[in-house]
C-alpha cells in the first residue's frame, strides 16, 4: 500500500515513519506537515493509505478529508481520544490511533487497512441551542447574558467548534455558544455561503481561491467538495 | 515526581539505534521551540493559541514516559480552552522537568 504522513510535529512523523518502516506492505510515499501541501500533491497523485493528523493549525485533519473527492483510507492519529465519536462521521476512516503509537497497535491498524471494506458506520449527529437575534444588517450575540450588536456584512467568516461557534469580524472575534445551522437561517444568502461542514463565509471577503480553500483575510477556509458547485456558481467568474 | 524516561523510544526504535538517536536529536530541537511558543502566548493571555501548543506538548510528554504529567497537561489544555490558567504551573515545571531530562541526553 502506497501511503503518505500528514502531521505537523516532526517528532510524530519520524515516529509513524519509523512504524511504516517495519511495515512490509508499506511504501511511504512522502511525508507532510500540513495538510495544504497534502492537498496539492493528492491533487496529482494517488495514494492508498494516509496517516493523518488531527489536530494540526489552519487545517484540521477533518477539514483535511472534507476537500477530498475520492479519499482513500486514512488512518487517525492524535494525542487525545476525544475526536473517536467525530471520526465514525467518515467511513474513509478505518482506525484511530492515540498518541504515543504502541508498534503492535500500528501494525494491527495496518491490517485493518488491508483487510476489505467492512460495513457502514453508524453517523453521528450533534445539535445544541440557539442564541441570535437578527434586526435587519445587525446580528445581536448572546456573550455572557449581554446582547452584542455585530454588523452583519462586517463578519468575514463563521466557524464551528464544538458546541460553539468562533465568529470572525472585520475587527474583533466572538465565540458563541450555538449552531452553525442556527447562524446559518440568520445570514442573508446572498451574502454568506457554507463551503464547509464547520465553515460559513461570507463570499465578498474572499480573497483568492487555491484547489479546495478559499482565502479570507489570513485564515485558509476548507472547501468541501458538495459545496465547491455552489461556490463557484455564486462568483463573478470572467 | 515522576522522571522522564526511553521506554518508549527503545520499544519504538528496536535495534535500530540510528533512529533512536535520530529522534532524540528530533525532540531536542522541536522541544525547545515548542517551549517557546508556550511561553510567547501565555504571556500574551493567547488562551487559545496556549492550549493548542499545550496540545502539540502533550506527544512529547507521554513520549518520555510521564503518564501523570500527560493527565496535568490534558487537564491544563481543557482549561486553557476555557480561558482559564489553571495548573499553568504544574505544566510549567513538567517542561522544566523535561528540559533538565533533555540536557542529559
Amino acid at each position: 500500500m502506497n501511503c503518505i504522513i500528514i502531521d505537523d510535529e516532526a517528532t510524530g512523523r519520524a515516529i509513524i515513519s519509523q512504524l511504516c518502516s517495519n511495515v512490509a506492505s508499506l511504501n511511504l510515499l512522502e511525508e507532510f506537515s500540513n495538510a495544504i501541501q497534502a492537498i496539492k500533491y493528492l491533487n496529482q497523485n494517488q495514494v492508498d493509505l494516509i496517516l493523518l493528523d488531527i489536530h494540526m493549525p489552519d487545517f484540521t485533519g477533518f477539514d483535511f478529508i472534507e476537500t477530498l473527492k475520492n479519499p482513500p483510507k486514512i488512518i487517525l492519529t492524535t494525542s487525545d481520544s476525544n475526536f473517536a465519536i467525530q471520526a465514525f462521521e467518515y467511513d474513509c476512516i478505518i482506525d484511530y490511533l492515540v498518541k504515543p503509537i504502541a508498534p503492535e497497535r500500528f501494525q494491527k491498524a495496518i491490517l485493518k487497512a488491508e483487510s476489505p471494506p467492512s460495513k457502514k458506520k453508524p453517523s453521528v449527529e450533534t445539535s445544541t441551542e440557539k442564541v441570535e437575534i437578527t434586526s435587519g444588517n445587525d446580528l445581536y450575540v448572546n456573550i455572557n447574558r449581554r446582547l452584542i450588536k455585530i454588523d452583519i456584512p462586517s463578519i468575514l467568516l463563521v466557524e464551528a467548534k464544538g458546541d460553539y461557534i468562533h465568529l470572525k469580524t472585520e475587527d474583533k472575534n466572538y465565540t458563541v455558544h450555538s449552531t452553525l445551522k442556527k447562524i446559518e437561517k440568520k445570514l442573508p444568502d446572498s451574502l454568506f455561503l457554507k463551503v464547509h461542514r464547520s465553515f460559513i463565509i461570507n463570499i465578498d471577503k474572499i480573497i483568492d481561491i487555491e484547489d479546495n480553500s478559499v482565502f479570507i483575510k489570513k485564515d485558509v477556509i476548507p472547501v468541501s467538495r458538495s459545496n465547491r458547485k455552489e461556490l463557484i456558481r455564486r462568483l463573478n467568474l470572467l | 515526581m515522576e522522571q522522564p524516561n526511553l521506554s518508549y523510544i527503545e520499544t519504538t526504535s528496536g535495534d535500530d539505534k540510528a533512529f533512536k538517536y535520530k529522534l532524540i536529536e528530533i525532540i531536542k530541537s522541536e522541544f525547545p521551540s515548542e517551549k517557546q511558543v508556550y511561553f510567547t502566548n501565555i504571556e500574551s493571555v493567547n488562551f487559545k493559541e496556549t492550549a493548542e501548543i499545550v496540545h502539540k506538548l502533550k506527544h512529547k510528554i507521554s513520549i518520555l514516559g510521564l503518564v501523570k504529567s500527560f493527565e496535568i497537561a490534558v487537564k491544563y489544555e481543557n482549561n486553557l480552552n476555557n480561558n482559564n490558567t489553571e495548573g499553568k504551573e504544574e505544566f510549567e515545571s513538567i517542561l522544566q522537568l523535561i528540559t533538565d531530562f533533555l540536557e542529559t541526553l
